[in-house]
């Protein structure tokens, strides 16, 4: 405990120094605030606007939730199914691989042209991106069962339900988890992203992304670094969100989820 | 006792793939009703292999097997197999493990939980029965995996090397342990190891077999009284059988 707060401790002063220098750096070297705003001035503009910055970032929050629980329910559902029926995951993991490679930049214009500018759109894109890591990760843990636990199960004549049940989902949540804790992390980029191309999703108000375009568009440099502040804030909830459930269903248990275990 | 005998191989060959040399080849043996069978043999002789065909969770290439006249998948009620390790469910604590079998096969929730407490009490991990496999010993480990196997009440025991992971003081005990639990359950067992020592003092009658394919090279009586206890290891008799058993797996080992 002592040894956390420690850590805690150091990565504070770390921070304030990094301010530090930054504000004396900028007023040194004469940069312009449009080019690099001091803290302070990012500091003002996230009191001044704090209003408007929360409800962006609550935009962007509930695409990315959306999204992210979407490709849980949606990537566990596949999972089950490659689990199942080995020929049809021969057939199509690679395909789950391509949704990995693709550029999300790339497709987000198709998807909001396909599915339109609102929070569904969004979290559709946030989906796609999510996708792939749950679906890996889900369906090696659903797979990669014990030879002699599944012999035990056939000894006493379990059904596949029961074999599913007791047995293989079980088994695949820390494999799982996993999939859930990278899926949270890139998220938020999903969502950002979707906003750069819906444009704003709500009637004179948009998320981070569609905010940060405008900021920029606007030279409000103070305030584009309060939004990313935001996003960085937004990343960081969803991921130790991630990692409580995490802990939650595994400590008992599970090796990994032993609180002095845990790597980030 | 019934005409019946418990396990019956005629003539058995075993080959995992058609173009591989046989792991097991020509095997004939009959267990009657309440044995205590060792199948002792250096690794790769086939020893768990025969414990698979028993438990039908493979295949025989040729010849016949039956368990208590059945073919062995239609006799699986019966069967309760033990792992080389304990196979513990980490998710479920000791009582639940224990209770797996008995939700398999339909039993209640409650129904089960009562059963499962006597058998811990039986095995001695009343105390642990909340704790969760990561923190068990090895030996206790084994236990949960000993009542898991006895919950379904069995009539025939498979025992694939149980004991090999403990060290020496710990294996001699639970050797007794599972004779003093055979008295009360009266169960056949098909036993598998590599000691020698073990073998002799378990069993009835021991099977060696020799490797490359897996054959019956030699059997053993051992003409011990039960019920035996630790004492039993001191005796002359029992360093005879020790032995002559050590000397036969040699030479199986060897041809």
């Amino acid at each position: 405990m002592k040894k956390k707060l420690l850590l805690a401790a150091n990565a504070a002063v770390v921070f304030v120094a990094l301010l530090c220098v930054w504000q004396v750096a900028v007023w040194m070297l004469r940069i312009p605030p449009f080019m690099l705003p001091p803290p302070m001035s990012v500091g003002r503009a996230i009191v001044m606007r704090f209003p408007e910055l929360c409800t962006s970032f609550w935009i962007s929050a509930e695409a990315a939730v959306a999204g992210l629980l979407g490709s849980i329910v949606g990537g566990l559902l596949v999972a089950l199914i490659f689990a199942r029926l080995p020929w049809l995951r021969r057939m199509f993991f690679p395909y789950t691989i391509l949704l990995q490679t693709v550029p999300i930049v790339a497709i987000a214009p198709l998807i909001l042209m396909w599915a339109g500018q609102g929070l569904f759109a969004v979290a559709l894109v946030t989906f796609i991106i999510c996708l792939a890591p749950i679906i890996a990760n889900a369906t090696q843990g659903l797979i990669s069962v014990d030879t002699n636990l599944l012999q035990l199960f056939l000894m006493h004549n379990a059904s596949q339900g029961q074999i599913l049940r007791k047995l293989r989902f079980p088994h695949s949540l820390p494999y799982l988890f996993v999939g859930i804790r990278i899926s949270s992390g890139i998220a938020v980029i999903g969502a950002i992203t979707g906003e750069l191309f819906a444009g704003s999703t709500r009637v004179g108000q948009g998320g981070l992304g569609y905010s940060i375009l405008y900021a920029m568009s606007q030279l409000q440099t103070d305030y584009l670094f309060a939004l990313v502040f935001a996003a960085t804030i937004l990343g960081f909830a969803l991921f130790f969100t991630a990692m409580f459930f995490e802990w939650l269903f595994l400590h008992k248990w599970h090796e990994s989820a032993r609180s002095e275990s845990i790597e980030f | 006792m019934s005409s019946v005998p418990e396990i019956l191989f005629r003539d058995v060959s075993k080959r995992f793939r058609p173009a591989d040399p046989p792991v097991l080849q020509a095997i004939d043996l009959v267990i009657e009703r309440g044995e205590f069978v060792t199948l002792l043999g250096p690794s790769g002789c086939g020893k768990s292999t025969i414990l698979k065909l028993v438990a039908g969770l493979e295949p025989i290439s040729s010849g016949q097997i039956r368990v208590n006249g059945l073919e062995p998948k239609n006799a699986r009620r019966l069967v309760s197999f033990v792992f080389q390790e304990a196979t513990l469910l980490p998710w479920r604590n000791v009582e639940r493990n224990v209770a797996l079998a008995l939700e398999l096969e339909g039993r209640s929730h409650d129904d089960a939980l009562q059963t499962t407490g006597k058998l811990l009490d039986l095995v001695g991990l009343t105390d642990v029965a909340q704790s969760y496999p990561r923190a068990l010993s090895g030996g206790q480990k084994m236990r949960v995996s000993i009542a898991r196997a006895l919950a379904t009440k069995p009539r025939l025991l498979l025992m694939d090397e149980p004991f090999a992971a403990l060290d020496e003081i710990n294996r001699d005990r639970m050797n007794e342990e599972i004779l003093r639990l055979r008295e009360a359950g009266n169960w056949t067992v098909l036993f598998v190891t590599h000691s020698v020592a073990e073998a002799v003092f378990l069993s009835k009658r021991v099977v060696i077999l020799s490797p490359h394919p897996g054959r019956i090279a030699h059997t053993i009586s051992v003409d011990l009284p039960y019920p035996r206890t630790a004492e039993l290891r001191e005796t002359d008799a029992f360093d005879a059988l020790v032995n002559q058993a050590s000397r036969l797996l040699r030479e199986a080992h060897r041809a």
